[in-house]
């Protein structure tokens, strides 16, 4: 317990770091004569889009005309004009161009349109390196308190991390896998608590939350290769049988069409396949539902002050209620994909049992 | 659309920062805590393993108390039977002894009584001819010149009584 305190105070001091590293940029826009503001209050696709999509910079709040947001890296490397490094508070928002490059619709292009690519510190990488902040300190300092409470009771944020770890070895890894579970257990708890922590944080509707990383595209692509991956490489002979020579079915599904082969080597792919959808489907829906019912208030509010207000008492009653419900599905949609890859890992090990 | 189009850069960092918090986490956090777990957990099977141990001692030493106890028992009552055949074996011997004794001391006595009369009788035979014998002088003192002769009369008279 009593390195808590100071953990905190560590943690803290992180965040304003990273705040004072990237500065809050302030961005003066003249609300009147700016059409793209007046149509903005209105479009509340684009709001929500906005909302669960990248950016360059992690929008806080427009206060009177006033964008303010902490503005992110951006690094770009072209074939032909080299690495370039600045923040994205030199676009001003979309309004500037800079070494050639313009901000157009939350997307960098360049201007002479020239081949680059884009390897930015965007909104989402800057919420995973800060989920990865927060997992390394909880988890080192649980660590640390193994160490140092070895043979007696857990205490501390141990007494927290304790039972989770042993849910994931003892309700997905060793069920789903068998004996041979301890190998893949650094993946299933990185995993599970990668996507619960950006699960959760991404609830928190200010900075540093509020990144849709969970429910990014990209991101779930790239743990589902992971899982995929790490399948294949730790396969057996019997996996292989299973796929092209199925056992149980009839010749002929296997013979001379190839049925059976073709099936199997597609549920190879769509496995993780369905692994990348579920998980960012259920969290930006999440989002978006929580989003529409916050919007709603001002939807009706544009049309009459007073049935704003009156739909803002139903609206945060829903989205309250909605937020409960994505703390659980917080939880749910890290517990399936961490399951589902152990099963996934149980299954390239098939025993002949045929 | 551009909701479901993977972002270059992002896979990038993703992989990137994914394999970067595997690694760190694997050695300083996942290592430590599923050891510290498994020795936890070892050590609490250790324990009851060895309560169970000591209960079994337990269960055993009692089984051995009670073991003794019944042994003891059995001994008991072994020497109490052996007391109780002995002492009714030792009634039974001075029984018969006492009996033996009286019954000769019956003998015995029988046989005094029998040479005890036996002997009063002679001396009563005497004293009754002497006694007779007298009454007979004083009564025919002067009848009888001849003692010799009477005395020899009494004597067959005194044979044909006969005294029971």
């Amino acid at each position: 317990m009593q390195n808590l305190p100071g953990a905190h105070h560590q943690f803290y001091k992180c965040i304003l770091l990273i705040i004072f590293t990237f500065g809050l940029s302030i961005d003066s826009v003249n609300a009147a004569s700016d059409p793209e503001t007046k149509s903005e209050e209105l479009n509340v696709g684009e709001l929500i889009f906005e909302h669960v999509l990248d950016a360059h910079d992690w929008h806080i709040l427009t206060w009177q005309g006033h964008h303010i947001s902490v503005p992110l890296p951006v690094i770009l490397y072209s074939p032909q004009k080299g690495l370039d490094i600045f923040m994205s508070s030199k676009f001003h928002h979309g309004h500037d161009s800079y070494q050639g490059y313009k901000l157009e619709e939350g997307h960098i292009v360049s201007e002479d349109g020239s081949e680059f690519y884009d390897l930015s510190i965007t909104k989402t990488v800057a919420a995973i390196i800060i989920s990865i902040i927060l997992l390394c300190w909880i988890f080192i300092a649980a660590a640390k308190s193994f160490t140092t409470n070895r043979g007696k009771a857990p205490s501390g944020i141990q007494s927290v991390i304790e039972p989770l770890v042993i849910f994931v070895r003892d309700d997905i890894a060793k069920p789903s896998i068998g004996k041979d579970y301890v190998r893949y257990m650094p993946f299933l708890l990185t995993v599970f608590f990668f996507i619960w922590i950006n699960n959760m944080l991404g609830l928190i509707p200010i900075f540093p939350g509020g990144a849709n990383v969970t429910g990014n595209i990209a991101i779930t692509m790239v743990l589902a290769v992971f899982t995929f991956v790490i399948t294949t490489i730790n396969t057996n002979k019997g996996y292989w049988v299973h796929i092209f020579n199925t056992p149980g079915v009839p010749w002929w599904l296997k013979f001379p069409v190839p049925l059976m082969p073709i099936i199997e080597i597609f549920g190879v792919f769509s496995k993780p396949f369905v692994l990348m959808l579920r998980l960012f489907a259920n969290i930006t829906a999440g989002h978006m539902i929580i989003l529409v019912f916050v919007s709603m208030i001002f939807i009706f509010g544009s049309m009459n002050v007073w049935a704003g207000y009156g739909t803002s008492v139903v609206s945060m009653l829903f989205s309250a209620a909605l937020t409960l419900l994505e703390i659980l599905v917080a939880f749910l949609q890290a517990y399936v994909f961490t399951l589902l890859s152990a099963i996934y890992f149980g299954m390239a090990k098939v025993e002949d049992h045929h | 659309m551009e909701l479901v189009t993977p972002d270059i850069g992002l896979i990038f960092w993703m992989t990137l920062s994914f394999l970067i918090v595997l690694a760190i986490l694997k050695k300083f956090a996942w290592k430590p805590i599923l050891q510290g777990l498994k020795d936890r957990e070892d050590s609490i099977k250790e324990s009851l393993s060895s309560a169970e141990k000591a209960r079994e001692e337990m269960a055993k030493l009692k089984s051995d108390n009670e073991k003794l106890l019944a042994e003891a028992r059995l001994e008991r009552d072994k020497i109490i039977k052996e007391a109780l055949a002995t002492a009714s074996s030792l009634k039974e011997e001075a029984k018969e002894d006492a009996s033996k004794i009286s019954g000769k001391m019956i003998e015995d006595a029988r046989n005094v009584i029998t040479s005890e009369k036996q002997a009063a009788l002679a001396e009563m035979k005497q004293e009754v001819a002497r006694l007779s014998l007298e009454i007979a002088e004083k009564l025919m003192r002067t009848n009888l010149s001849d003692d010799q002769s009477q005395r020899a009369l009494v004597d067959r008279f005194i044979n044909e009584v006969k005294v029971n």
